[in-house]
């Protein structure tokens, strides 16, 4: 399996790159950062670009900086520098937690959080706890710079709302100021780093009686695309360690879980249930602490 | 075709090659540059087989295009070689501990190890495992593989107190 031919660029900076997407015309030219996703479509031919434009030398798309609300990482990024990061640990465990699931050492050094978001890979973490956490995505074009927050930017497998001629900059995700806050990652695979057939991420805010008065939860692998689940998050709240139980049968209104090779939609729901009361749990319990 | 030139540097030397955009890392390795030590497997990023290092850090090279190495340090499986060619301790290990049988997967294996014995001089088992989590061995049961790579960071460790 080898890609088909394409012409490369080597790109320096955002702004040559903004142009070389708006100069496509009929061409389709597509951006390669880490790779870890779209060589491997290449090379299935499930994706033909004409040009790839390599954005893994442009500086100023990759960095991870503390904004006190927010933590902004450049698009380019690596998987590898957020699992070592201090303020990803300190300031996002949720991201640190979910990071820690993210394939092996191997793709973890190349794989970026940008190419993991734009591709839209339903059993991807990184995205999973981005749409917990509600990030916003920066989106460059040659006609400026657009704020979108990542609710709704999932589309169906593989598939993400950005437009051909645009280009991920930066994501930011917000970092929660309440006092007592905790979080639970969980995830079912064939094999340590496989692709997650589901995964439940949760971070929740504790009143001083030891409720709720905050709760993030995503699930990733169990539908065509990560699901941030409203309703349960909303009636998760004022409940505590003992008292959540009743409510997680709603995780099933909110996933239209899939069959395929790997699992059954029965088994999907069922581990879902199952992986996000874990992560609640979880995440309750280290808040208390 | 489309065809670029390059210049790689792979174990220390550079090379200029004119070699296609769509020369995988691997296959220029292997087929441009006849280092034949790096395997390729399943060209989609699953097997491990076709680790190396990108300036000292593990990745795999069916995922990276040739091209996209310029300018960065590429060190295969022959690179592991001490300097007067004969196997290094690591290497070495897995020849006394019998940690491969068909040798398909030993590069990527040596390649993943090797990484993580420079990030940690004294692994778990469970630390080995997680290392070479992303490669693939259909003959050892990995058992011999995590066997090799204690004895190594064990006679690492007794050499550096030593020494």
């Amino acid at each position: 399996m080898k890609a088909a031919a394409f012409d490369y660029v080597r790109a320096s900076s955002v702004d040559e790159i903004c142009r070389l997407l708006a100069d496509a015309g009929d061409e389709e030219r597509k951006i390669i950062a880490g790779g870890q996703t779209l060589v491997p479509l290449m090379a299935m031919r499930m994706a033909r670009p004409d040009m790839l434009i390599d954005i893994n030398e442009v500086a100023e798309l990759a960095g991870i900086n503390d904004h006190g609300d927010h933590v902004s990482f450049g698009a380019g990024t690596r998987q590898r520098a957020i699992e070592r990061s201090d303020i990803v640990s300190d300031r996002l465990p949720l991201v640190a937690k979910a990071v820690r699931n993210v394939g092996h050492q191997q793709t973890r050094n190349r794989g970026t959080i940008g190419g993991s978001i734009v591709h839209g890979d339903p059993s991807a973490e990184l995205p999973m706890a981005a749409l917990a956490l509600e990030a916003t995505m920066i989106l460059r074009a040659v006609s400026g710079e657009t704020e979108m927050p990542i609710d709704g930017f999932f589309e169906a497998a593989m598939v993400t709302n950005i437009e051909p001629e645009q280009l991920l900059t930066e994501i930011r995700i917000p970092v929660w100021q309440d006092a007592r806050i905790g979080t639970g990652f969980h995830e079912t695979s064939s094999r340590q780093g496989d692709f997650a057939i589901v995964a439940a991420a949760a971070q929740v805010a504790l009143a001083e009686d030891g409720k709720v008065t905050r709760a993030a939860i995503s699930v990733g692998g169990a539908a065509p695309s990560p699901v941030k689940l409203h309703g349960l998050e909303a009636a998760l709240i004022g409940k505590s360690a003992d008292g959540f139980q009743d409510i997680i049968a709603l995780v099933d209104e909110e996933i239209d879980a899939e069959t395929d090779v790997h699992a059954t939609a029965e088994y999907r729901r069922r581990v879902t249930r199952k992986l996000v009361s874990r992560a609640i749990d979880d995440a309750i319990a280290e808040a208390g602490k | 075709m489309k065809q670029v030139e390059v210049t790689l540097n792979v174990n220390g030397k550079d090379t200029t090659l004119t070699i296609p955009p769509r020369m995988t890392l691997v296959d220029c390795l292997r087929d441009e540059l006849r280092l034949t030590g790096t395997h390729v497997g399943c060209e989609h990023g699953i097997c491990g087989a076709c680790s190396v290092f990108l300036d000292d850090e593990p990745i795999r090279s069916c995922l990276m295009f040739a091209v996209q190495a310029a300018g960065h340090r590429i060190t295969t499986v022959e690179g592991l070689l001490n300097e007067d060619g004969s196997l290094s301790d690591l290497q070495d290990s897995f020849w006394e501990c019998h940690a491969m049988q068909c040798g398909y997967c030993t590069p990527g294996m040596l390649v993943a190890s090797e990484s993580l014995l420079a990030e940690n001089p004294d692994p778990s088992e469970d630390d080995i495992r997680e290392a070479i989590s992303g490669n693939l061995c259909r003959c050892t049961g990995y058992q011999q593989i995590v066997e090799a790579v204690q004895m190594t960071a064990k006679r690492r460790r007794e050499g550096a107190a030593n020494g």
